[in-house]
């Protein structure tokens, strides 16, 4: 799968990528190797190039419910007068009906966000003003929103950016514990701080590499442990540069969870 | 209450009220999703509409709603994909539409008297034929937002979120911007197209800190909008001013004392810390 934004400079190249199910992926690499186009194109916000990508056997945007989402910015807005528990229901909205509206009675709903933020820890604040949480409470809230289709694969774009080490690794013991029953990509600028969770690692400056869970267990992970992203991504380069190593077939991206 | 007691007074308050309580609703639209400039665009290039009402003598409201509702459709078209960008192209629409309207007023024959009255509002000679159009535009605006309330809502706070279930963004956003179209064209009578900003985006913007919902901002800020209405046209009634003029000054007057006030608030405790600071650091 191919990809460039004006047609000239390919963001991504050479792409092919499968998600599996109940994996825990990391996705690395520098500023602009293209981490988050990559998640934007699985979502079906931008079209690939050449190439195709299937979600479940489908094209993307087809089954939006499939799909958990956590954008990046989720510190913009903060100002806006919205609870927490709203914005969680928004993860009700486009469940059916031409309009857009919620399937689900908005009581239905209202209990299933309740649930939801109950089993991240965040019952107490449901009802508070989003601006008046911390990043990390506000990061929960967007994966509680996310969550509210119960998706097989959720994709969270820099999660842990502006949290504190502490809530970190909160957020990350989280996601282990909601990896039980959905696949997670999670896109990050720290290796170091994902290593002990993840169970594989994609690496993306341009083209991608893919390191399994098999390949990713004893050395390497060690190895990679005291890495950072740019070491593990040059490594992907000349990896790239030797026959019969690195990618496998260019052409189809899959991302079948 | 002797001021009752005139159909023209009587008139006035019902405008008001009615312009009040819709600035609220479209007012906390408009400041959520930060239009505050394309508004007042649309408000300016509306003038085109009035110019064109005197020259080809046309009935003023309905012409001011179709050349409102034509300029904030291309706003709508030009700021769809580049928000950041569009404030150049609305600025040229804002100028353009006014242009063409005092070119078109010039161009008619006779002499205008009531020209100012449209600039700076009329709400002491509002006719019954117009409170009727007003009340319909008001209806009209309630229920569509109370209809797609959820939609409107997961539009302001999220697009993207809002486009990836699946909702129409664009419909909604082109929706939007016709209703604050319509909105302007009503507001247009109260305090004029000049202060119409001042109306749509001081109530809002003084209840969005306290607002838990864009239902209660709505709320909040109709109300306020109507305190405000309510006191201008008493003052411009007992001390014979400018009625559009006096509701802004009210409305800027307890904005900025509001202001003042909460700026003292957020002062307070900062202080009392640094107080008790200093007295574990004398122990």
């Amino acid at each position: 799968m191919d990809f460039s934004y004006n047609g000239e400079d390919a963001v991504l190249s050479d792409i092919n990528l499968t998600i599996r199910e109940y994996d825990f992926m990391a996705v690395i690499g520098p500023n602009g190797g293209g981490k988050s186009t990559l998640i934007r194109l699985i979502l079906g916000l931008l079209k690939p190039d050449k190439g195709r990508i299937r979600v479940l056997g489908e094209r993307p945007g087809k089954l939006t419910q499939a799909l958990g989402y956590v954008p990046q910015n989720v510190h913009t807005n903060v100002d806006f007068p919205i609870t927490a528990l709203d914005v969680v229901l928004m993860g009700c909205l486009g469940t059916g009906g031409p309009f857009g509206q919620s399937r689900r009675t908005r009581k239905e709903c209202e209990k299933d966000g309740l649930a939801t933020l109950e089993h991240l820890g965040m019952t107490k604040h449901a009802r508070k003003k989003i601006g008046e949480l911390s990043g990390g409470q506000r990061q929960r809230v967007f994966v509680a929103r996310s969550l509210m289709t119960r998706p097989r694969l959720l994709l969270l774009d820099e999660p842990t950016a502006g949290i504190d080490s502490g809530g970190r690794r909160d957020f990350l013991n989280l996601l282990q514990t909601l990896n039980k029953d959905v696949a997670i990509v999670v896109v990050t600028h720290d290796l170091f701080a994902v290593s002990g969770y993840v169970k594989s690692v994609a690496c993306v400056n341009h083209r991608l590499h893919y390191h399994p869970q098999e390949e990713l267990e004893g050395q390497t992970l060690e190895a990679m442990y005291n890495c950072t992203v740019e070491d593990v991504c040059r490594v992907q380069v000349l990896a790239q540069g030797l026959p019969g190593a690195g990618l496998k077939r260019s052409g189809d991206a899959d991302g079948n969870p | 209450m002797e001021i009752l007691k005139y159909e023209f007074m009587r008139h006035a308050l019902a405008a008001g009220l009615l312009t009040s309580i819709i600035c609220g609703i479209m007012g906390t639209l408009v400041v959520v999703n930060r239009i505050v400039f394309l508004s007042g665009g649309i408000a300016h290039a509306a003038y085109g509409g009035i110019g064109m009402a005197f020259y080809f003598n046309w009935p003023v409201i309905p012409s001011t709603m179709g050349f409102s509702l034509g300029a904030s459709l291309v706003m709508a078209a030009v700021t769809l994909n580049n928000r950041q960008r569009a404030d150049t192209v609305i600025g040229v629409i804002w100028a353009v539409g006014m242009a063409f309207g005092i070119i078109l007023v010039d161009l008619t024959p006779g002499y205008n008297v009531d020209l100012m009255s449209y600039l700076f509002g009329s709400i002491l000679s509002v006719p019954g034929s117009d409170l009727m159009i007003m009340g319909l535009i008001g209806a009209l605006i309630l229920f569509l937002v109370v209809f797609f309330y959820k939609e409107l809502m997961a539009i302001s706070y999220d697009e993207e979120f809002a486009g990836l279930r699946g909702l129409p963004v664009r419909g909604i956003y082109f929706s939007l911007i016709a209703m604050l179209g319509l909105t302007v064209v009503m507001v247009i009578q109260v305090v004029g197209l000049i202060m119409v900003i001042a109306l749509l985006t001081i109530p809002p913007f003084m209840m969005e800190k306290y607002a838990r919902s864009l239902g209660t901002m709505m709320a909040g800020s109709s109300l306020l909008g109507v305190c405000f209405t309510m006191a201008g046209l008493y003052l411009s009634y007992r001390f014979d001013l400018t009625s559009g003029a006096a509701i802004i000054m009210v409305a800027g007057t307890v904005f900025l004392v509001t202001l003042g006030c909460e700026k003292i608030w957020d002062f307070r405790p900062r202080t009392k810390t640094v107080h008790q600071h200093a007295g574990e650091l004398n122990d």
